[in-house]
């Protein structure tokens, strides 16, 4: 049996005039990346702060570690909120240190930990600076450390990316990857779907409070798989019998493969008329999972 | 407990070292110094001058009556002139060298008074004084009175008010420095609760609208905040307090040094004579615990409101209501300060309210019971503590609510709802 880091059984959580979150559950694997998927106002952000004990289920209950989840695992979890804000006239180190602090690290540990961080995001010259100097991504590189800085067993990234430069996107990429590797297990909210399939393992999607889908990426991805091939061949006069030729452009083709077939006969039937020169399953992407599931819910 | 200190720890360090925290805390003493100086010092200088300046005084009269018996004194000397003069002197007052001119000629026991600026009150009243004792020894001799046997009968008393203290001392009673002191007082308290109040609903606004309250609560609970805060705010008012009076005394005795050089102490000399009877140590004690009393029943209130907006242009509507107690203690004042031991004064200077304004105003007069004291600093205490009880529910809500304005009624539901 999989070890879990948590477990979220049944949770409800109703506002004055919306059900945030209805009847959801789900599992997160020790040591993964576990991808919080769905629209905006799906209820990820609430589910976020349910774990987080900012604001608590109506019904439902929180496991961590084996655990109830209580007041004192806040120590074991980071969270970097989506919207995120620091003291605009206070000093960024002396700022994370305070916060850190606030985590139950104590000054000496922090300051030594913070230097660390700072200097692997190379952000230790603003040390001394006020946030209000910062630009957006300079304070955003600053709240990750915060998030990271006292070791979580749990790191919990509501939208990591949003508001950096693709130099920067991939710094935090490279970093979460090697949290990961250190045995941390991370939840991973975002609708940018193309960083979900980069990084991670497992995934819930969220619609309207309710928990459409969720699976290994990889298994979800089979289960979308729907027979479709794209076939380039070196003629745009190709005769199929028994499949459906869905598009067409100049020599490359999009085919369908009836369910009592398969690829074999297919190739076997393209082969008859023409030389193929490639030939790809069409996997669909989360992005195309995400729309279509999405939309039918 | 120790993240709530390190919340105070932080709360604290970033206010001090605001610049409007040292400008402030430098300037005001500096124009208290000055306040509690320049009195001193305008007075002796005009003391000075109005000795060494003797004043015209010139006399319209038909006859001779008064002006024969207006005796010449170091401050004044007469001077008749007729009639025809006066209109010269009206038209060019300032190089006529005249003060002012005493008309006797229009009336019979009509004086008029004309001079080109407001005249000092005692100036004119002394004048007044001499005209009445000539007119009324003349109204005796008409009626055949022996004038000297008269002014034997005139009442020679003289007005001692003491007061006894609870430990059966008698004390000298200064009436207007104790008016003052209550003023004082009074106001210094209601402009704290208000000053550091509101900077307790800032810091609550500005960790809401930048969004860092959610990074925090994930790591304490909203009333560690909630009360790191409070005390935090609670102590950079201690400080400024403090600050302020050494500041300004300092400055008021270099400014006693400089300026009054012949006579140094003066300035502290008059005040600690006027203070006579009036024990301003036990004052500044009970005043720094109905500061902090009120501050920290009020604060709480502030902290909801900033919790409950999202931005400081909406708070207005909603500090009115409770500041409404403030705002008639102080308007009450006066009517306290002329009966300071009536049921008004009791029942205000009890309820919490309003008791840490009502109760400074009562103190400097002396007549509080040491029972009315205690029930009323333990009824404060008590409503700070279930004030601060309701208030962190209502903020643990309010600081993580986006978007709308809470009314009053949102407020009530949030105090009752559990999690």
């Amino acid at each position: 049996m999989q070890e879990n880091i948590l477990i979220a059984r049944n949770i409800v959580k109703q506002y004055e005039n919306h059900l945030a979150l209805n009847d959801v559950s789900l599992e997160i694997p020790k040591g993964s990346i576990y991808g919080l998927l769905g629209p905006n106002g799906a209820g990820k952000t609430t589910l976020m702060k349910i774990i987080n004990q900012i604001t608590a289920p109506d019904s439902g209950e929180i496991i961590f570690n084996n655990e109830k989840l209580v007041r004192k695992h806040i120590s074991q979890i980071g969270y970097l909120p989506e919207e995120r804000g620091l003291y605009r006239k206070m000093k960024v180190g002396e700022q994370s240190l305070y916060l850190a602090q606030l985590k139950g690290m104590s000054k000496k540990e922090a300051t030594l930990k913070l230097k660390t961080w700072f200097e692997k995001l190379d952000i230790l010259q603003w040390w001394d600076k006020k946030v209000e100097e910062l630009s957006k991504g300079m304070a955003q590189k600053v709240q990750f450390a915060i998030t990271v800085i006292h070791n979580p067993d749990l790191l919990i990234f509501d939208e990591p990316f949003s508001g950096f430069d693709p130099v920067n996107t991939s710094i935090i990429r490279r970093e979460i990857l090697e949290l990961k590797e250190k045995g941390t297990s991370i939840i991973f909210s975002t609708h940018r779907m193309e960083s979900v399939e980069e990084i991670c393992d497992e995934i819930t999607l969220i619609d309207n409070g309710i928990s459409i889908l969720h699976g290994k990426i990889n298994i979800i991805k089979d289960q979308f798989r729907n027979n479709t091939f794209q076939i380039e061949v070196n003629s745009n006069n190709l005769k199929l019998d028994g499949f459906e030729i869905i598009h067409q452009d100049e020599n490359n083709f999009t085919v369908k493969v009836p369910s009592e077939r398969n690829s074999k006969e297919l190739i076997t039937e393209i082969l008859k008329t023409s030389e193929i020169i490639s030939f790809n399953e069409k996997i669909p992407s989360m992005e195309e999972i995400f729309i279509k599931t999405v939309s039918n819910g | 407990m120790d993240k709530i200190w390190i919340i105070i720890k932080r709360e604290y360090s970033v206010r001090v070292r605001e610049k409007s925290f040292i400008i402030m805390t430098l300037i005001t003493p500096i124009l208290l110094g000055l306040l509690i100086f320049a009195p001193a010092y305008l007075s002796s200088v005009s003391s000075e001058l109005e000795e060494s300046e003797q004043k015209n005084i010139a006399i319209v009269e038909n006859d001779d009556f008064y002006f024969s018996k207006l005796i010449k004194s170091d401050q004044f000397r007469f001077i008749k002139i007729p009639e025809s003069e006066v209109d010269n002197i009206k038209n060019n007052f300032s190089e006529s060298g005249y003060f002012s001119i005493v008309d006797f000629t229009s009336e019979e026991n009509i004086i008029n008074f004309i001079s080109d600026k407001h005249l000092n009150k005692n100036i004119i009243s002394e004048i007044q004084q001499y005209i009445r004792q000539i007119k009324r020894e003349q109204n005796y001799k008409d009626e055949g009175f022996d004038v000297s046997e008269i002014s034997n009968l005139e009442p020679h008393l003289q007005f001692n008010n003491t007061i006894i203290t609870e430990d059966g001392n008698e004390q000298g009673a200064n009436q207007d420095m104790r008016t003052a002191l209550a003023f004082i007082f009074g106001f210094l308290i209601y402009i704290f609760i208000f000053m550091y109040g509101s900077m307790v609903m800032r810091g609550v606004i500005e960790e809401k609208t930048n969004r860092i309250v959610e990074v925090i609560i994930s790591s304490v609970k909203p009333f560690q905040l909630l009360i790191g805060k409070i005390i935090g705010v609670a102590l950079v008012g201690f400080t400024q307090f403090v600050l302020w009076v050494l500041l300004s005394v300092l400055v008021a005795n270099i400014a006693g040094n400089t300026l009054l050089s012949d006579n140094p102490v003066g300035v502290f000399d008059s005040i600690s004579s006027l203070l006579l009877g009036i024990n301003l140590n036990v004052l500044i004690l009970y005043f720094i615990f109905y500061f902090i009393g009120g501050y920290l029943l009020y604060s709480s209130f502030f902290a909801c409101i900033g919790a409950a907006v999202d931005n400081e242009t909406d708070t207005h509507q909603m500090v009115l209501p409770i500041t409404i107690p403030l705002i008639l203690s102080i308007a009450m004042i006066e009517a306290i300060i002329n009966n300071p031991d009536g049921t008004l004064a009791f029942w205000m200077s009890i309820f919490p309210l309003s008791s840490p304004i009502i109760m400074m105003v009562r103190l400097p007069f002396g007549g509080v019971e040491s029972w009315e004291i205690l029930l009323s600093t333990t009824v404060l205490l008590i409503s700070f503590l279930l004030t601060t009880w309701v208030s962190s529910r209502i903020y643990r809500i309010g600081i993580l609510m986006y978007g709308k304005k809470a009314t009053f009624r949102e407020l009530y539901k949030w105090i009752k709802f559990k999690g």
